[in-house]
């Protein structure tokens, strides 16, 4: 795949604010566009904030994130929010994945995938429902298109929600925990779908606790800590030799945790 | 002696002002329900004013009893000029506090869906408006539907209170008839028995939306 279909981001001097907690401090991050970044870090590390600010859904105050050389949420000039119009054309390409699924449980899998082709797409329905149905089956559910959110399992419901994403055709998927709510027999199913959509070459974002997986499948490996990002280097390095003490306690306490 | 022929004999009263009941009160719960839909989007408006107005409406409309609303709206609207039959202050006085009530239920069940729910929506692009459309109202309504049928009964019940400003209505009737007929038990257990129907009714309808509504 070329860098036509798969976005860059470009992270600089990025500041996060919730009132007077500063939840992100002066990031500076390089996604290049067909790899897999993976965000790693303790709990309160300021992760998910960072993965969500690609997308504009937490607004930062300071620095800039980049899309294809675009900045995003913010007017490049003066700094002022930018219209709500070209804000949504860019989410258009971004898709994204939540710990908690967020599937719409009045509508079936198919029409939670198919409801943004119709509604932000404006493909006619039996297009967009050939299209559902096409990405369901990619993510091993052809067999559960008209099943509701609640009939499903949590892997289920995950993959539905990584079909409805990747139904719109994204540049930049970002994934939010995608493992994190799920029971550990189904973490397995997931990830394999995130693994299968790597090697097709979309650039992807992973704020993950699962190691083996960002070890495995990540091109580079961001670890935040406090709102800092510490380090970002080729998953080889962080978890093999890591150079700084904070990632190595990290990886202690999880060592230490998978022990049995 | 139970006496069955004075409510065979006063039925046709006793359904005459049923009428009055169900106009009163079918007019307002319409009302009511368009009403409280715009307060609530109101009370849910990002602008600081629109939303401080529509508090401040459900705060004296829940505030202040039913009865002295209707009193008000019947000697006070005419003293200023307005000249409205009472049937229509009746209506509007009923609407207007049900409106406040509702209004709080649609706000309680929109903010019982989760945030996820919009964000994933915006997350794909989708326009705000048709989040409300698709996303929010769709789960809001499974969600208020208890509590809404439970308040347009309600209604039912209270717009026995209208007889207070001269409208002869099923209440009313039956204190009519049970005054001339000295037959109290008869009269009131036939009118508890229309009140019970309509409700039951009410009751049915909201069931069958409920399901319709169920996933």
């Amino acid at each position: 795949m070329t860098s036509e279909n798969a976005s860059s981001v470009e992270i600089t001097a990025l500041g996060k604010y919730y009132n007077n907690f500063h939840a992100l401090k002066n990031i500076n991050l390089s996604i290049p566009a067909g790899k897999v970044t993976c965000l790693i870090g303790p709990s309160g590390s300021g992760k998910s904030t960072l993965l969500r600010c690609i997308n504009f859904l937490e607004e930062y105050q300071e620095g800039a994130v980049e899309i294809d050389g675009q900045v995003i949420g913010l007017e490049a000039v003066g700094g002022r929010k930018m219209s709500a119009r070209r804000l949504r054309e860019m989410r258009r390409s971004i898709g994204m994945v939540f710990q908690q699924f967020n599937l719409w449980p009045h509508m079936t899998a198919q029409q939670n995938v198919a409801e943004a082709l119709v509604q932000v797409q404006g493909l006619s329905k039996a297009e967009a429902a050939r299209k559902a149905v096409a990405a369901l089956e990619k993510v091993g559910l052809g067999d559960k298109t008209e099943s509701f959110p609640n009939r499903l399992s949590g892997g289920q419901q995950q993959r539905v929600a990584i079909a409805r994403a990747v139904a719109m055709e994204p540049k930049l998927m970002l994934f939010d925990e995608p493992t994190s709510a799920l029971d550990p027999e189904l973490v397995g199913e997931v990830l394999t779908v995130i693994k299968d959509l790597a090697s097709e070459g979309m650039t992807m974002v992973i704020v993950t606790h699962e190691m083996g997986f960002a070890a495995h499948v990540a091109d580079q490996v961001a670890f935040l800590e406090a709102g800092e990002l510490v380090s970002c280097a080729p998953p080889a390095e962080i978890f093999r030799n890591p150079s700084d003490a904070r990632i190595k306690a990290f990886l202690e306490t999880y060592h230490a945790r998978n022990q049995f | 002696m139970f006496s069955w022929s004075t409510i065979v004999e006063n039925l046709p009263y006793l359904l005459q002002a049923t009428r009055f009941t169900l106009l009163v009160s079918g007019l307002g719960m319409g009302l009511g329900l368009v009403m409280g839909m715009v307060l609530c989007v109101a009370r849910l408006s990002p602008i600081r004013w629109i939303s401080r107005i529509a508090a401040l409406y459900v705060s004296f409309f829940r505030g202040v009893p039913l009865l002295v609303q209707l009193l008000l709206a019947y000697y006070f609207l005419p003293s200023i000029g307005i000249d409205i039959p009472p049937l229509w202050a009746a209506v509007c006085s009923i609407g207007l506090c049900a409106a406040a009530y509702i209004a709080e239920i649609l706000r309680g069940a929109l903010i019982a869906v989760p945030h996820g729910q919009a964000e994933a929506a915006a997350a794909l692009g989708m326009h705000p408006f048709t989040i409300w459309k698709r996303i929010l109202i769709p789960q809001a309504l499974k969600i208020s539907m208890p509590s809404l049928v439970n308040e347009l009964i309600m209604l039912v019940k209270v717009s026995s209170l209208v007889s207070a400003v001269g409208i002869v209505e099923l209440t009313r009737m039956s204190q009519s008839i049970s005054a001339a007929t000295f037959r109290p038990l008869e009269i009131y257990i036939a009118a508890a028995a229309i009140y019970l129907v309509i409700n039951l009714a009410l009751a049915g309808l909201g069931q069958a939306l409920e399901k319709r509504l169920d996933y």
